[in-house]
């Protein structure tokens, strides 16, 4: 299994980022809707340190996918090890898991009824033990970071949305997770405000960040991702170097997909 | 932007449009002849009806059964010589009030001035003299408590919750009596404004915990957890109060042993606290539908467990959504309370079944039903008005910065 990914890393241009062990691995994994058969066997495997971006047609599986790696959608098939835990159904496991993973959603899905400096120390309060004053030292940093720290006091619902998406960043941040993840983080955004936010997420990759991307920035991925999968019909139909994605795709739908949205 | 220098600047006000009266009388009700019927008729019915009310209140009513029992209606038959006891009571509820008020501001601060208001205006009344003077008393104990709270808000904050909590265990022990300190009174004996209160209290507070754990229940993935909350609310809503009210009191005491007798005043508190849960927990599954999945993925993808998840960020969101609705059902139960007089409890509605059918009162022509149900509902009015208020409030409060 490591020897076939040492294959092809060997094939790829220079990586852009620092990587590291492998922290994902996926092994032939599948997930049905009832009868709709999601995830057909996807294997692949992630190094620390890598941004992947996975773009594919919608219903293609990829936000699926990415949620079985924090367990918000559960496989039915396959095994799945992130940072050397495997995802069963052992609950310690999965909040384990969850711990060490951040998640950004397409909707941000702060939580309206606390500000946002509430928002981000909920989890490392609760889930951490840290002290208050700790946490909200560690929350106005991340919130330095994302250049907004003069918004901590504000309720979700009274900041923009590129603003909201990345207090939803920092939220994840704040848990010091060793991946995140990206489920379409800047759909919902008017166009303005998505530069705003790639940014922050442009800062993170290059501080050596394991990053998993669902997006349609292709100008993103061509600038950030050391590696692009492909997703269509539940399976990864094909993966390379943006390079190698952008200038020579292999795959028949793959330059149609890639044709329709660029 | 084009060469013309547009001034942005200038303040563009909504034009207020000054309405006269008559100018609005001639749009809203005068605006074609229908309407001005109408309006007349209507007029002339509600003039009519108010003065043929007033005229009735104040000359051919007869208000001494009221004057005369005003005890009666406030605690029942509760023993005179122990009456001191519940006048205690309430001195320890209004002195906490004052208290809190001083402490946290807000909406308690409104709640203690509205009880001063009451107190004074209680005061006022042509009442005995001993029982204004007790207002008066109160009316002075809660702005202490007010002060105190207001000088020394971290030094009592938590004795006050305390207090809070124990309270209804004191006033109990207080009312009802101790062995060895107070002399017991027993239930049958409590009756009027004061077992109403304690009946409406006892329900709302321990309903609310109920109702809330039956919806979460009802959505759990546990099938018999959900089945038995499905089963539990379906079988409540399916049945009338007074069914509910009738099992307490006779079948019950069937199923127990002969040696556990539970008094009747217990059996109608359990009786609607467990009818108010099955409604609240309606009210509340509402609520918790209406809360976005994405607010539970997030919390959970965060590394919150599902404890922590559901008091952290579901309940919160769910429960302020549905204060309107839960409030509603407190104001039910506190006149649903009034069905424990077909179990035999003499609360207000109770009491002024007895009044009515009094020997006094025979002579007078027509009875004495209209004067005294007007009292009492004048009673459960001002008590249910003033929970619909706080629940404005409430709402007003917490809608601030959720949208």
């Amino acid at each position: 299994m490591s020897e076939q990914v040492e294959v092809k890393e060997a094939k790829r241009s220079t990586p852009k980022h620092q990587l590291g062990e492998e922290i994902i691995i996926c092994r032939d994994v599948h997930k049905w809707f009832g009868d709709f058969h999601v995830l057909c066997g996807v294997t692949t495997s992630v190094r620390k340190g890598e941004v992947v971006v996975i773009f594919g047609p919608s219903g293609s599986g990829k936000s699926t996918f990415i949620r079985t790696i924090n367990r918000l959608e559960e496989h039915d098939k396959g095994q799945i090890i992130v940072d050397g835990i495997e995802m069963t159904n052992d609950i310690r496991n999965i909040d384990a898991i969850r711990r060490e993973v951040g998640m950004v959603f397409q909707q941000f899905n702060l939580f309206p009824h606390l500000t946002v400096l509430q928002n981000i120390t909920l989890a490392p309060v609760w889930v951490r033990k840290k002290t208050k004053k700790e946490a909200e030292a560690m929350a106005m940093e991340l919130l330095e970071r994302v250049g907004i720290p003069e918004q901590a006091h504000k309720y979700p619902g009274q900041l923009s949305g590129g603003q909201q998406q990345r207090v939803a960043i920092a939220r994840a941040l704040a848990m010091e997770p060793r991946i995140m993840l990206f489920d379409e983080p800047t759909s919902a955004l008017d166009p303005e405000m998505i530069k705003e936010v790639l940014d922050v997420m442009r800062e993170l990759a290059s501080s050596g960040m394991t990053m998993l991307v669902v997006t349609h920035e292709m100008g993103f991925a061509r600038e950030v991702a050391d590696r692009m999968l492909f997703f269509d019909k539940g399976q990864i139909v094909e993966q390379g170097t943006p390079e190698q994605i952008f200038s020579n795709p292999q795959h028949e739908r793959t330059k149609v997909f890639l044709s329709q949205i660029l | 932007m084009s060469s013309t220098d547009v001034q942005v600047t200038q303040e563009v006000k909504q034009p207020r449009v000054a309405v006269s009266l008559i100018d609005w009388l001639r749009r809203n009700l005068f605006s074609n002849w229908l309407n001005s019927i109408i309006t007349l008729l209507l007029l002339w019915v509600i003039v009519s009806a108010l003065v043929r009310l007033f005229d009735w209140a104040l000359t051919e009513a007869t208000w001494t059964p009221v004057v005369k029992n005003l005890r009666l209606f406030m605690v029942g038959r509760y023993p005179g010589e122990a009456i001191w006891r519940v006048q205690v009571a309430l001195a320890l509820v209004l002195a906490l009030f004052g208290i809190s008020g001083g402490i946290w501001g807000g909406i308690t601060r409104k709640v203690t001035s509205g009880l001063v208001a009451a107190t004074i205006l209680l005061a006022i009344l042509p009442l005995s003299m001993g029982t204004r003077l007790y207002f008066v008393g109160m009316a002075v104990l809660m702005a202490l408590g007010f002060i105190a709270g207001l000088r020394f808000p971290r030094l009592l904050r938590w004795p006050a919750i305390a207090l809070w909590i124990i309270s209804p265990i004191v006033i109990v022990i207080l009312i009802g009596g101790i062995s060895g300190l107070l002399p017991s009174v027993d239930t049958s004996l409590w009756g009027g404004l004061m077992l109403t209160l304690m009946l409406a209290v006892v329900g709302i507070v321990a309903s609310f915990p109920i109702g809330v754990l039956l919806a979460l229940g009802r959505r759990s993935k546990l099938p018999v957890v959900k089945g038995f909350c499905v089963a539990y609310i379906e079988t409540i809503r399916g049945v009338p109060l007074v069914t509910v009210l009738f099992m307490a009191s006779i079948m019950l005491p069937l199923f127990l042993p002969a040696q556990i007798r539970i008094a009747d005043v217990v059996r109608a508190m359990v009786a609607l606290t467990l009818f108010s849960a099955a409604y609240l927990a309606e009210n509340v599954r509402g609520g918790l539908q209406a809360v976005p999945n994405g607010q539970i993925e997030a919390a959970r993808s965060l590394g919150l467990n599902v404890f922590q998840t559901t008091t952290l960020i579901l309940l919160p969101q769910a429960l302020r959504m549905v204060i309107p609705a839960i409030v509603g059902q407190f104001i039910s139960l506190f006149k649903d309370t009034s069905l424990a007089v077909v179990v035999g409890l003499t609360e207000l509605l109770g009491i002024a079944e007895v009044v009515i059918r009094q020997p006094d009162w025979l002579t007078v022509p027509g009875g004495v039903q209209r004067e005294v149900l007007l009292f009492v509902a004048l009673i459960y009015w001002v008590f249910s008005f003033s929970m619909a208020r706080v629940s404005y409030q409430i709402e007003r409060r917490l809608g601030v910065g959720t949208r």
